[in-house]
C-alpha cells in the first residue's frame, strides 16, 4: 500500500522544499497538515497493510508495515503535528526571511517525517536512520532561540541522544550478525536466549530508554523541551519522544518475548514507576510553566513501561483482553494530544505575558479564555480524570494490575494522578486570578493561536468518549504477547 | 589466523584511539584522532571492504578531522580533566559485555546476504553490490541519510546570528600569491575534481560512490576557498539552496515515479543503470555542497 | 569460529568502550565528540568483522555488501551529528558574538 511510504515522503518533501522556498515555506504548512491527516485516515481504514520498497523483499530490502497500533499513532501524529504547524503560522507571522522562522520549517517537517517513519518501518537499521534524523531535527529545534539556556539544553540533548543511538546501533549490529536480517517480521520468534542476543536486547533497550527520557536518563528533556519555541515543544513532547517509546514497546512485545527475560520486566516497570513519581514531584516544584509541562512529559512516559509487567493481565475483573497493552496505547495517544495542547496554550500565554513564569500568569484566564480552557481540559487527561483518554488509559492499567494480582502498580498509577492534580493546580489557579495592577499589561494574542490547542484538548477528551472504535483499531494485528503476556 | 600485520595494525589503532581520548589538550587529541581514522581506513581494506575504507578515510577521518581541527584551533583553552569513576567502569563493563556477545555470535553466525545481493543485481542498476544496496535495495535509507545531512546544515545555519543571516560564512582568505597554498590551490583542484567525478562514476561497478566522490569534491571546493580562488557563498542564495536539495529531491521524485513501474523506489526495467547513475550524480552535487557548507559553518558576515 | 580469528572484532568492542568513556567522561564537548566518533568507528568495525564471519558463499567482490552499505550510512550520519555538535561547541565557547 503506497500510502505507507507517502505518509513519510510527504513531510520529507515539505522539509526539502522549505529549505529552498525561504519565507514562502509557510505556504506548505496547511496543505501538508491536511494531506497528512487524509493519508492517516486512509491507512487506518485499510490496516493491516504492508509495502515492500522497490520490489526488493526482506531480508535484502526494506518493508513498511502498518497494524492498528501504527495507524492509531499515525492519526495522533497527524492531528498533533498538524495543529502545531498551523499554530506556528500565527506564532511566526509573515514577512521577510528571518533566521528562526526559516530554520523552523525544515526542522519541523523533518522531525515529523522521522517520527512517522518510526511508526511504519519494519527494519531495525532504517529505524536507526529515522532515530538519527529525529535527533538532528530535534536538537535543531531546541537551539533555535539562541539563548545560552537553549544552547546548553541542545548540547545536553545531543550528547544523550548520541549515546542512545550508539547503544541502539550496537544491539542492531549484533542482531544482524547473528541472524542475517534486520526485518522485524522475519526476526519474530527468532531471537533465542543466547548471551549475544541478551546483550543486543539490553543495548537496544538502553538506547531507547535514553531517547525516550525515561528515568534515570531523563535529565536532558526538561531543559530542552522548555527552551524550544512553543510549536516545537509541542511536537517534541507529543511526537518525538513518543517515537522511541513506541519502538520500545513494539520491540518488547514482538521481538524480545522469546528471550525469556521476565526479571527485566519487573525492573522496567519499576523504572517507569520511579519516573512517574519522581518527575511528577519535580514538576510540582517548577516556577516556569514550560519546564513544568516538560517534567510532566517525563512522568507520563513512565506509565508506558507499566505495560510490560502487566501485559496479559486479564481475568474475571476485565472481560476484554490485552488490557494493559491497550492502556499503554491509550496513554501514549491521549498524552500526545493533551501535551501538544498544553504546550501550544502555554505558548499563547507566553506571548501575552512575555514570560512563562507561573507567578506572572495572573489574569490570563480572562484575557485568553480559550487557551486557558484548553490548558485545563488537557490537564484533565494528564491527571487521568473521566471522561478523558488519559482516564481510560489509567483505568485499563489499574484493572490489569488488580486482575493479575500485581496490585502494587496501583501506587504509581494513583499516586501519579494525585501528583499531577497537584502540579496542575498551581498554574490553573493563577490563570483564574485577576491581574494585579503592578504587573505589566497582557499583550494581545491572535485568536488562531488559541484555537489549535483547544481543538487538540477537545480531541484528547473525545478519545475517552469515542474509545470503542479506537480500541478496536488498536487490536488489529496486535502482538500475541499483548494478550497472553510477556512472562 | 590473521597475520602479524593485522594484529600490529589493531594494536596501533587502539593505542592512537586511547591516546586521543585521554590526551590533555584539544589539538593533540584531534590530530591523534585523524591518525586513528586513517588506520581504521587501512583496517577496512584488510577486511576487504574497500567502499567502506574510502568512506572512512574521506569522511570519518578526513572531514570529521577538519571539523574538529577547526574547533580545536579557535578554542585554544586547555580543558580541565575531571577525574571520574563512571567512565572507566562503564568502559570495562561495556567491553566485557560486547566481547561475550561477539564471542557467542561468532560461534553461530547468521547467513550472509551476499548471494541474494548478487542475484538481484540486474534490477539494481549497478554491478558494485555495495552501490546496489545503497541506491536500490536500501535506497530508502540513503534518501533519509541525505536528508539528515541537509537538516544538520540547517541546524548549523541556525546557530548563526540574526544580523548576519543569509550572509557568507567567512571572509575571503588572504593568501601570498607565490606561497604553497596558492600553488596547491591552482594545481590540486582540477586534479581533485576529476578524481571526485571518477570515484562517483566508477562506483557503479567498482568501489566508490556518491558519498566518497562527493567528499572529494567538497574537499576540492574547500581548498579553492582556502587558496582564495573563490569566495564563500551567500547562504541566503536561492541557487545554493536549490543545489542543496537537488539530490534528495530527485531521488524522492524518482522513487515516487517508480510506482508507475511496479513499485515505489523500483527503477524502470531496462533503464536501471542510467536512472541510478543520474540519481548518484545529483546526490553527489548535493552532498559535496552540503559537506563543504557544514565545514564552513553559519553565516558570519552579511552577504 | 573463535572470536580472536582476526583482531578486528575484539578491537571494535574495546574501541566502543574507550569511545564511550570519552563520550561520558570527556572534559568538554569537542572531546566528547571525539569519544563518540571513536565509539562509532569501533562499532562499525565490530559490525563489519562479525559480518565477515557469516556463513555463505564468499562474494567475488568482497564480504557481504549489506553491512558495508549500512556502515557507510552510519559514517555519514555520524558526521552530520558531529558537525552539529561542533557548531554548538563553537557557539558556546567562543567569546565572539555570533554577529561579528
Amino acid at each position: 500500500m503506497n500510502e505507507l511510504a507517502l505518509a513519510i515522503l510527504l513531510p520529507t518533501a515539505a522539509a526539502l522544499l522549505a529549505i529552498a522556498m525561504g519565507p514562502r515555506a509557510r505556504l506548505l504548512a496547511a496543505p501538508v497538515a491536511a494531506l497528512s491527516l487524509l493519508i492517516a485516515i486512509r491507512i487506518a481504514l485499510d490496516v493491516p497493510a504492508e509495502l515492500v520498497l522497490g520490489g526488493f523483499a526482506p531480508p535484502l530490502g526494506i518493508r513498511l508495515r502498518a497494524d492498528g497500533m501504527a495507524a492509531a499513532f499515525l492519526l495522533m501524529a497527524a492531528l498533533s503535528g498538524g495543529a502545531a504547524a498551523l499554530f506556528a503560522l500565527s506564532w511566526y507571522g509573515d514577512g521577510a526571511e528571518r533566521r528562526e522562522p526559516y530554520a523552523f520549517w525544515p526542522l519541523f517537517h523533518s522531525a515529523n517525517a522521522a517520527v512517522l517513519a518510526m511508526f511504519l518501518l519494519d527494519d531495525l537499521f532504517s529505524l536507526y536512520v529515522a532515530l538519527e534524523l529525529v535527533t538532528v531535527a530535534g536538537v535543531g529545534l531546541v537551539l533555535l532561540s539562541g539563548t545560552p539556556a537553549a544552547l546548553g539544553a541542545a548540547t545536553r540533548y545531543l550528547l544523550f541522544a548520541l549515546g542512545g543511538s550508539l547503544a541502539y546501533l550496537v544491539g542492531t549490529a549484533l542482531v544482524f550478525a547473528a541472524h542475517g536480517t534486520l526485518d522485524i517480521g522475519l526476526l519474530k520468534g527468532a531471537l533465542g536466549p543466547t548471551p549475544g542476543m541478551v546483550v543486543a536486547a539490553a543495548a537496544i533497550t538502553l538506547g531507547l530508554l535514553v531517547k525516550s527520557a525515561l528515568v534515570p536518563f531523563h535529565v536532558w528533556l526538561p531543559p530542552a523541551h522548555s527552551a524550544a519555541p512553543a510549536p516545537a515543544s509541542a511536537i517534541l513532547s507529543a511526537l518525538v519522544v513518543k517515537g522511541s517509546a513506541y519502538l520500545l514497546l513494539r520491540l518488547w512485545f514482538e521481538l524480545f518475548p522469546s528471550l525469556g527475560l521476565e526479571g527485566v520486566l519487573l525492573m522496567l516497570g519499576l523504572l517507569g514507576s520511579a519516573g512517574v513519581l519522581w518527575a511528577s514531584a519535580l514538576a510540582f516544584r517548577q516556577q516556569h510553566l514550560k519546564r513544568l509541562i516538560a517534567y510532566s512529559t517525563v512522568a507520563q512516559l513512565g506509565y508506558l513501561l507499566l505495560a510490560l509487567p502487566l501485559a496479559g493481565g486479564s481475568g474475571p475483573a476485565q472481560p476484554w483482553s490485552a488490557g494493559a497493552w491497550s492502556g499503554a496505547m491509550f496513554q501514549a495517544l491521549s498524552h500526545g494530544l493533551a501535551k501538544a495542547a498544553m504546550f501550544l496554550s502555554a505558548g499563547a500565554m507566553m506571548r501575552a505575558a512575555a514570560t512563562d513564569r507561573i507567578d506572572a500568569l495572573d489574569g490570563i484566564g480572562t484575557a485568553l479564555p480559550i487557551a486557558s480552557f484548553a490548558f485545563a481540559l488537557a490537564a484533565l487527561s494528564i491527571m487521568g480524570l473521566p471522561p478523558s483518554g488519559g482516564f481510560l488509559a489509567k483505568y485499563l492499567l489499574l484493572t490489569a494490575s488488580f486482575a493479575s494480582g500485581q496490585w502494587w502498580w496501583a501506587i504509581p498509577l494513583l499516586g501519579g494522578g494525585l501528583l499531577a492534580a497537584a502540579y496542575v493546580f498551581r498554574p490553573v489557579e493563577r490563570l483564574m486570578r485577576p491581574r494585579p495592577a503592578d504587573q505589566p499589561p497582557l499583550k494581545p494574542v491572535p485568536r488562531a493561536m488559541e484555537i489549535w490547542p483547544m481543538i487538540l484538548a477537545l480531541l484528547s477528551i473525545a478519545l475517552g468518549l469515542l474509545s470503542l472504535p479506537l480500541f478496536e483499531l488498536l487490536q488489529i494485528g496486535n502482538p500475541r504477547a499483548a494478550v497472553e503476556g510477556l512472562g | 589466523m590473521a597475520d602479524l600485520f593485522d594484529w600490529l595494525l589493531a594494536l596501533l589503532a587502539l593505542a592512537l584511539a586511547t591516546a586521543s581520548v585521554v590526551a590533555r589538550d584539544r589539538f593533540p587529541a584531534v590530530v591523534l584522532f585523524i591518525g586513528y581514522g586513517v588506520l581504521v581506513g587501512i583496517i577496512w581494506v584488510r577486511l576487504g571492504a574497500v567502499d567502506v575504507a574510502l568512506a572512512e578515510a574521506a569522511i570519518g577521518a578526513g572531514l570529521t578531522g577538519v571539523l574538529l581541527l577547526g574547533a580545536a584551533q579557535r578554542m585554544p583553552a586547555r580543558a580541565r580533566v575531571r577525574p571520574s569513576l563512571l567512565a572507566p567502569l562503564l568502559a570495562a563493563g561495556t567491553a566485557t559485555a560486547l566481547m561475550l556477545a561477539a564471542d557467542d555470535i561468532s560461534r553461530a553466525p547468521g547467513e550472509t546476504l551476499g548471494a541474494l545481493a548478487m542475484a538481484e543485481l540486474d534490477r539494481a542498476g549497478a554491478t558494485n553490490p555495495v552501490t546496489a544496496v545503497l541506491l536500490s535495495y536500501r535506497g530508502w535509507d540513503t534518501l533519509l541519510e541525505t536528508v539528515v545531512l541537509g537538516v544538520a546544515l540547517i541546524a548549523v545555519w541556525a546557530l548563526g546570528g540574526d544580523a548576519a543571516w543569509g550572509g557568507r560564512p567567512a571572509r575571503r582568505q588572504q593568501v601570498r600569491p607565490a606561497g604553497v597554498l596558492a600553488t596547491f590551490g591552482r594545481f590540486l583542484p582540477p586534479v581533485g575534481f576529476v578524481v571526485g567525478i571518477y570515484v562517483v562514476w566508477t562506483g557503479a561497478s567498482a568501489p566508490g560512490g556518491a558519498f566518497q566522490g562527493g567528499t572529494v569534491l567538497a574537499a576540492v571546493w574547500l581548498l579553492t576557498l582556502m587558496a582564495a580562488l573563490t569566495e564563500p557563498p551567500a547562504t541566503g542564495s536561492p541557487a545554493l539552496r536549490s543545489l542543496l536539495i537537488a539530490g534528495p529531491a530527485l531521488f524522492l521524485l524518482a522513487g515516487l515515479a517508480g510506482s508507475a513501474f511496479g513499485a515505489l523506489f523500483g527503477w524502470p526495467p531496462g533503464f536501471e543503470k542510467p536512472t541510478v547513475l543520474a540519481i548518484e550524480f545529483a546526490l553527489t552535487a548535493s552532498i559535496a555542497v552540503t559537506l563543504g557548507l557544514l565545514v564552513l559553518g553559519p553565516a558570519r558576515r552579511p552577504a | 569460529m573463535s572470536l580472536f580469528a582476526d583482531p578486528f572484532a575484539p578491537l571494535g568492542a574495546i574501541l566502543i568502550a574507550v569511545g564511550l568513556a570519552g563520550l561520558v567522561g570527556g572534559p568538554d564537548l569537542i572531546r566528547r565528540l571525539i569519544g563518540f566518533n571513536v565509539a562509532g568507528s569501533g562499532l562499525f568495525l565490530l559490525f563489519g568483522a562479525l559480518s565477515g564471519r557469516m556463513r555463505g558463499e564468499p562474494l567475488p567482490t568482497g564480504p557481504d555488501p549489506v553491512p558495508q552499505a549500512m556502515i557507510i550510512t552510519g559514517i555519514v550520519v555520524a558526521l552530520a551529528a558531529t558537525a552539529l555538535g561542533v557548531g554548538l561547541a563553537r557557539r558556546l565557547e567562543t567569546d565572539e558574538r555570533p554577529d561579528e
